[in-house]
């Protein structure tokens, strides 16, 4: 479990991140969400160190990561996979020598050993025989499960995604989303999915951040978001005119069947 | 530019490319990588320019020398302290700041604006000393040695240039490049091949390392690399032969 209490950063005279505390579980897929700019990201990157905090605490199973010396952060990081937005795959490595690369450093398995588990987590991603392709003769897709294979690699604690599906089809993000959740339930980690891609909260929401101009403005799942309980979360789910319109019409179709 | 902060800045990347490092078996396998990356692919250039470089010393060297005073044996020795003292160790080095200083900024700026480096660091890995140090140590291993083929190239160049010139006479070519000859200056020659390879490589990297943007910024890092390498070279250079010559 990662808990995250009052944190705070600021960039210049801009406060991105205000005041926001939030509980992410483990076993669940647990989303950051909001628009563009909206500081989900920074705060993604707050929680595994990357930016300093200004002020806050992040708890990971209760150890504050912020307060922990430089042992102690790298304990804790070795148990964090983190699935990038471009996949951040290693250009000058085979996909095999991704997915190796943390068993390498981290840990004393014989060189058998890594091959049984750099297979096991291709083949977890459907990526088996792709293991002496280069990233640059991937996919979009292909990166992404190539990524979060080489994020699975060492067994961590907690998974982080950032817009795992951005720049992929429909089709091809339910297939990232699906995997990230039969992950997270198969291995119980504590995984934190940032998006703005309204199929993922619909499809794998089950504990739900929604960030507005730095701050947390609605907690829920995927079943409650679509009640219109919060104007601006209402207009970051049904973005469009489009889908407010059909939001509506289901909504009188409801009430009409309920007279 | 704020040369302090860059100073410093440098000095505290430096202090984490010299921490221990966390797998020494993976570290070793990145130098052998990198000794091929940064060494074995320069060998091409170095060969080339030194053959040339060297002929182009001699028939220089023979076309300066008209007095009948001097000998002619003095075009082998002239060439061959060219060659040992300033243009293996110093010229070879400022052309293999471009070569290298530009490739190794570039690629680790890539690493950077494509969230590599932030995948190590999130890992648990210590970036700077995985990315780095491999290639200090292989540039600072590599170098010497092709400095040495540099050398042996550019004397012999010299020799077959400038007797196909007619120049020189092969006989006169071969006892002045054994005329005279201070084995000392092979170490101070040698000094500077190493202080310039740790100069190339960290420069660079450095510039690499805080590459901040996208791929303008990679260009520019990379450029930054190539100048600051090139004009540290020559200051060194110059310190080091105020130390060893300057008596």
């Amino acid at each position: 479990m990662i808990e995250i209490k009052h944190l705070n950063k600021t960039f210049g005279d801009r406060h991105v991140v205000k005041d926001v505390s939030f509980t992410f579980y483990p076993g669940k897929t647990n989303l950051i969400i909001g628009e563009s700019g909206c500081g989900k990201t920074t705060i993604l990157k707050l929680m595994v160190g990357l930016h300093q905090l200004d002020s806050g605490n992040i708890i990971y199973d209760g150890r504050d990561f912020p307060i922990l010396d430089a042992v102690g952060k790298q304990d804790i990081r070795q148990q964090i996979g983190m699935l990038f937005q471009a996949g951040a795959l290693f250009d000058s490595q085979t996909v095999e020598e991704n997915v190796r690369f943390p068993l390498d450093m981290f840990t004393n398995l014989s060189r058998e050993e890594k091959d049984e588990r750099v297979n096991f987590c291709l083949s977890k991603v459907k990526l088996e025989g792709r293991n002496h392709l280069y990233p640059a003769e991937l996919s979009g897709g292909m990166k992404k499960r190539a990524a979060l294979a080489r994020a699975i690699a060492n067994n961590p604690k907690y998974l982080f995604c950032d817009e795992p599906n951005s720049g992929l089809d429909p089709k091809t993000s339910i297939i990232i989303d699906t995997l990230i959740k039969d992950l997270t339930e198969e291995f119980n980690m504590t995984t934190i999915i940032i998006t703005h891609d309204m199929n993922s909260v619909v499809e794998i929401g089950e504990n739900i951040m929604f960030i507005y101009k730095g701050e947390n403005w609605w907690t829920g799942n995927k079943t409650n978001i679509l009640q219109r309980t919060n104007e601006e979360l209402f207009n970051f789910v049904f973005a469009s005119d489009f889908m407010k319109s059909i939001f509506t019409a289901a909504n009188q179709s409801i009430n009409l069947h309920h007279k | 530019m704020k040369p302090f902060f860059h100073l410093g800045r440098y000095f505290m990347l430096m202090g984490r490319v010299f921490s221990k490092p966390q797998k020494a078996a993976v570290y070793w396998r990145q130098i052998i990588h990198e000794i091929n990356n940064i060494g074995i692919t320069s060998l091409p250039i170095v060969a080339i320019i030194s053959v040339f470089m060297g002929g182009i010393i001699t028939i220089q060297a023979a076309f300066g020398f008209t007095s009948p005073l001097v000998p002619l044996y003095a075009v082998g020795f002239t060439t061959r302290e060219s060659i040992l003292l300033e243009f293996s160790p110093t010229i070879v080095c400022l052309i293999l700041a471009g070569k290298v200083g530009s490739n190794i900024a570039s690629e680790i700026g890539s690493m950077r604006i494509t969230e590599q480096i932030d995948a190590l660091e999130i890992m648990g890995v210590n970036s700077a000393g995985y990315l780095i140090f491999p290639k200090i140590a292989a540039a600072v291993i590599i170098f010497p040695f092709l400095i040495a083929i540099s050398m042996f190239l550019g004397i012999w160049g010299g020799y077959f240039m400038g007797v196909a010139a007619g120049a020189c006479s092969s006989y006169e070519y071969i006892f002045g490049i054994q005329a005279f000859f201070e084995p000392w200056k092979l170490y101070y020659s040698f000094t500077k091949v190493l202080v310039f390879a740790y100069l190339i490589t960290s420069v660079s990297s450095y510039f690499g390392y805080y590459t901040n943007g996208g791929a303008l910024e990679v260009g520019k890092s990379s450029t930054n690399a190539v100048v600051y390498s090139s004009i540290l070279i020559l200051l060194f250079g110059l310190i080091l032969t105020n130390l060893f010559l300057n008596q």
